[in-house]
């Protein structure tokens, strides 16, 4: 790999940029693997790289149906921040934060994580314990967090609508000054890259058609192009995990729905923070490239159609467009959808199952980017040991029949 | 948009409804016995199928009744609705 610096952008100017080599290679696929990842993404990217870096696994595939980063990763709002309710999802979410800070340096390669800090606004009286709790309990954890009243969120935001006769009028906020966005193209590119620099073969257009298995054991994949044997297999698969998981006689307690999301032309700098509402289910920053980028919620059937029902853009608009008045005559230019895998409790499943090598990580739901660099890193441990790491042991399958749920869903109404 | 063609109503639009997931789930029939396990399958364990997929809507914002949808989950096309109680399968369908 060659180091990106601005040594290499000096060197490559003196020959009009024309010879950077290619940031990973395209292997054909070998007869046979130490560890499988099915699926090209984020999460599957950070994992092939945790396992290749930090437990020396390098005789590892990642298979990818399409294109790298071609589904959730590149569909998200890139929103990244770490203020959970439980301890469980805080300690995980907040490893991940720290993966986050970072990242750039550890990857050479400009993920773009901007920390410019995340609100999460209150607009009732009850928004506002729950916030004042959630604040306390991430403060317990070592996670930062302030309560703000509404005159400090006007301070942060000030084309915000603070009229107190608004239909959702905002009391106050949560703020994590640590959160932020990061570059959701950039951060596949820069796990594919490094991975790639430690040997990890990554292998695009290849579809995983069958889970073969011995003695409840697995023994390899069958894809469109041909079988791959291995002895680890790791899913991770968003939206079409129970697909996978069905290859194995598996069933999940997942329910796949669209999420949609959409981007407006660019303007100029005009909100500097993240602004979350749980409420009105909106969420909106501005890229560094001006476009204002807005998620909706999800639509209430399932499907794996990357489509949604316009309703739901239209309600997610009604939100923004109460909370800001002055991006009523903003156009939007691109909208799209992508397929959240959710879970009863709104948390992931990442673990071991009952077959003998194969992993699962999956049920990250709406809220899946901001975990990438933590999740990658407990599933890496977790396929290498071949069992979980403390941070991930709650969040394991056995948590549907124990009852140890974690439920982020009803406490912390959490919107991602 | 989904339309939809309620069994009472008539065809709307899917925003005067409410999901509720896939049909025919069957309770334990013996509660009693049943283990963590088999109550973790009845509770929270889904087929969560790409393709056909049988499911319950309600009628939340019309004639407020339950009935069943057949729909395939990647076209999103409904192929079939039925009231509860109706037989699922179409080739048992009465003439």
């Amino acid at each position: 790999m060659s180091r990106y610096s601005i040594f290499s952008l000096a060197r490559n100017a003196l020959t009009r940029h024309e010879n950077w080599p290619q940031a990973w290679r395209s292997p054909a696929p070998k007869r046979e693997y130490d560890v499988l990842i099915v699926g090209g993404g984020g999460h599957g990217l950070a994992t092939a790289y945790y396992l290749a870096k930090l437990h020396g696994i390098t005789n590892v595939a990642v298979l990818e149906k399409g294109w790298l980063g071609g589904g959730n990763t590149a569909r998200n709002t890139t929103i990244v921040r770490s203020n959970y309710l439980w301890d469980e999802s805080t300690h995980l979410y907040e490893h991940a934060m720290k993966l986050w800070e970072g990242l750039s340096q550890d990857l050479n390669f400009n993920v773009m994580f901007s920390q410019r800090g995340v609100l999460n606004l209150g607009h009732s009286l009850q928004d506002m314990r729950d916030i004042t709790r959630r604040v306390h309990a991430n403060r317990l954890n070592g996670v930062d967090g302030e309560v703000l009243d509404a005159a400090q969120v006007k301070r942060l935001v000030p084309v915000i609508n603070d009229s107190p006769r608004a239909r959702y009028p905002i009391l106050g906020a949560s703020f994590q000054p640590r959160g932020g966005i990061a570059r959701h193209d950039a951060v596949a590119w820069g796990f594919a890259r490094a991975a790639d620099a430690r040997g990890v073969d990554i292998i695009q257009q290849c579809e995983v058609t069958a889970i073969r298995r011995e003695s409840g054991k697995v023994t390899g994949v069958d894809t469109t192009r041909g079988f791959i044997g291995a002895g680890k297999i790791g899913l991770v698969a968003a939206g079409h995990s129970s697909v996978l998981a069905a290859m194995a006689g598996l069933r999940l307690p997942l329910q796949s729905h669209p999420l949609q999301a959409f981007v407006s032309e660019p303007i100029k700098p005009v909100l500097h923070t993240v602004v979350m509402s749980n409420a009105v289910h909106a969420y909106i920053s501005q890229s560094d490239k001006g476009d204002l980028v807005i998620g909706a919620g999800i639509d209430a059937y399932t499907g794996y159609g990357q489509r949604g029902s316009f309703h739901t853009i239209e309600h997610a608009m009604e939100a923004i467009v109460e909370m800001f008045p002055s991006f009523s005559r903003v156009r939007m230019n691109r909208q799209w959808g992508g397929i959240v895998d959710i879970c009863p409790d709104a948390c992931p499943i990442i673990g071991t199952t009952p077959i003998k090598g194969l992993y699962l990580n999956c049920g990250w739901g709406t809220g899946g980017f901001k975990a990438t660099p933590g999740s990658g890193w407990v599933f890496a441990h977790t396929i290498a040991q071949d069992r979980p790491h403390p941070l991930n042991d709650a969040f394991s399958l056995e948590r549907f029949a124990s009852g140890r749920l974690i439920d982020e869903h009803g406490a912390a109404a959490v919107a991602h | 948009m989904l339309l939809i063609d309620c069994p009472w109503c008539g065809p709307r639009q899917d925003s005067e409804f409410a999901y509720g997931g896939q049909s025919d789930i069957a309770r334990p029939a013996a509660p009693e016995t049943a283990s963590d396990a088999d109550w973790a399958q009845y509770l929270f364990m889904r087929t969560n199928a790409r393709g056909l997929q049988r499911e319950q809507w309600l009628h939340a914002a019309g004639c407020r009744q339950w009935f069943n949808v057949e729909r395939d989950t990647v076209t999103y096309r409904i192929s079939r609705v039925y009231r509860c109680g109706e037989p699922a399968s179409t080739d048992t369908d009465p003439p």
